[in-house]
């Protein structure tokens, strides 16, 4: 018989080798957006409990276009982030049944995007309006 | 019926004499109905013999032809030369897993990986014939039947960056077919699987990339299998963190 020899090929830059990935990688980075959006949210708290005036420059310091630009993306990531998730949430969870039909992948997907826009409707709605 | 010509780019590696593996191209002629399996029989019978790869039924059910096509894991035998005429196929072996010989990947790591999971019914209780088989409805068939549909064609290894960054990961179609038998209810066998399961390598070795269950040629979503049992390791790990010492024994 002849020598076994065999070859493990090597991963570096596997991520860029198919489109499935490079999205997977983006859907990943996205937490890195929302972690920043959240420290800077805690800094606002940490100014509210100094009191208001420090509150206030604080407020009026996020007027600055780059912090204008960070909270676009920031955005569109926790967008990305949710959207992504409400599509692979049915595999996340255990099999849902009503009476003996199984409830389909899909039927959970949408229910998720339809308590979000009614949901995010309903907050948008109680800013602009209180 | 016209008779074209594709060209196949083909990763070849002998262990006897390679240092590490390189591309050869072959030209073959195809009709509508040629599958890329086909295509590369017709290069070992009538160019080069010695070309080595796997398979088997031809038919999508053995699962021994899997390979990389232009970098995405497929049955060769459910692949057609059409489909990606005029451009050319680049044909490897599957990603993630050691070459054996030009096509053929060493597939001993997940065979193992599958014996140590017990993918055989544990029964609840022995019973004789006389008291005849186990019954089962078709709602209690109908929970694990997606999953034991797998064909051991490992697609779905050649799929996760995750088994080949640490192949000591359990990976997709053993987490699935773990799955089918735990989800089975003649079977006992879940508290003897549940250490696999709750290792660092079992579910937890797993980022949701979901590519497994995109390139999965029988629908069984392996994806869905090992995340459902991140719920049931969490839930293990809960119930014995609650309850009082040794109850568990
Ligand atoms: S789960 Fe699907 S892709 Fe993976 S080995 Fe089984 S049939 Fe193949
Ligand atoms: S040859 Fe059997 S699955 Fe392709």
């Amino acid at each position: 018989m002849a020598a076994r020899r065999p070859y493990v090929r090597p991963m570096a830059g596997w991520w860029r080798r198919n489109p499935f990935y490079i999205f997977y990688m983006l859907r990943e980075s996205t937490a890195v957006f929302v972690a920043l959006y959240a420290l800077q949210l805690l800094y606002g708290l940490y100014m509210l409990s100094i009191g208001e005036a420090a509150f206030d420059t604080w407020l009026a310091s996020l007027q600055h276009p780059l912090y204008l630009v960070f909270h676009t993306v920031a955005l569109a990531a926790a967008l990305l982030h949710a959207f992504t998730w409400f599509n692979v949430a049915p595999k996340a969870m255990p099999v849902l049944y009503l009476g003996t039909r199984r409830v389909a992948d899909r039927t959970i997907v949408w229910v998720q995007f339809l308590f979000f826009f009614v949901i995010s409707a309903a907050m948008i709605g109680l800013a602009l309006g209180g | 019926m016209t008779q074209q010509e594709i060209n196949i780019e083909v990763l070849r590696y002998n262990p006897e004499k390679d240092s590490e593996p390189s591309y050869e191209t072959f030209q073959v002629p195809f009709s509508h109905e040629t599958s890329v399996l086909q295509g590369l029989q017709f290069i070992k019978d009538q160019l080069d013999g010695s070309l080595t790869f796997r398979w088997s039924c031809r038919m999508e059910i053995c699962g021994s032809c899997g390979m990389m096509i232009n970098g995405v894991p497929h049955l060769t035998c459910s692949a057609f030369l059409r489909d990606y005429y005029p451009g050319k196929l680049r044909i490897e072996p599957l990603s993630h897993l050691p070459i054996e010989r030009d096509l053929a990947v060493d597939q001993t790591d997940f065979l193992q990986k599958l014996e140590s999971i017990q993918p055989y019914i544990i029964p609840k209780e022995t019973r004789s014939l006389e008291d005849g088989p186990f019954k089962q409805t078709p709602a209690q068939r109908e929970r694990f039947y997606q999953f034991s549909e797998c064909i051991n064609c490992l697609l779905c290894y050649a799929a996760c960056p995750q088994y080949g960054l640490d192949s000591g990961f359990l990976g997709p179609a053993a987490m699935a077919l773990l799955h089918r038998y735990n989800s089975d209810s003649r079977d006992a066998g879940q508290a003897e699987r549940m250490p696999i399961v709750n290792a660092q390598e079992g579910v937890w070795g797993c980022t949701l990339v979901g590519y497994c269950s995109e390139v999965c040629p029988k629908g069984v979503d392996p994806a869905s299998a090992v995340n459902r049992n991140k719920v049931s390791s969490t839930l293990d790990y809960f119930f014995r963190f609650m309850a009082p010492r040794g109850a568990s024994e």
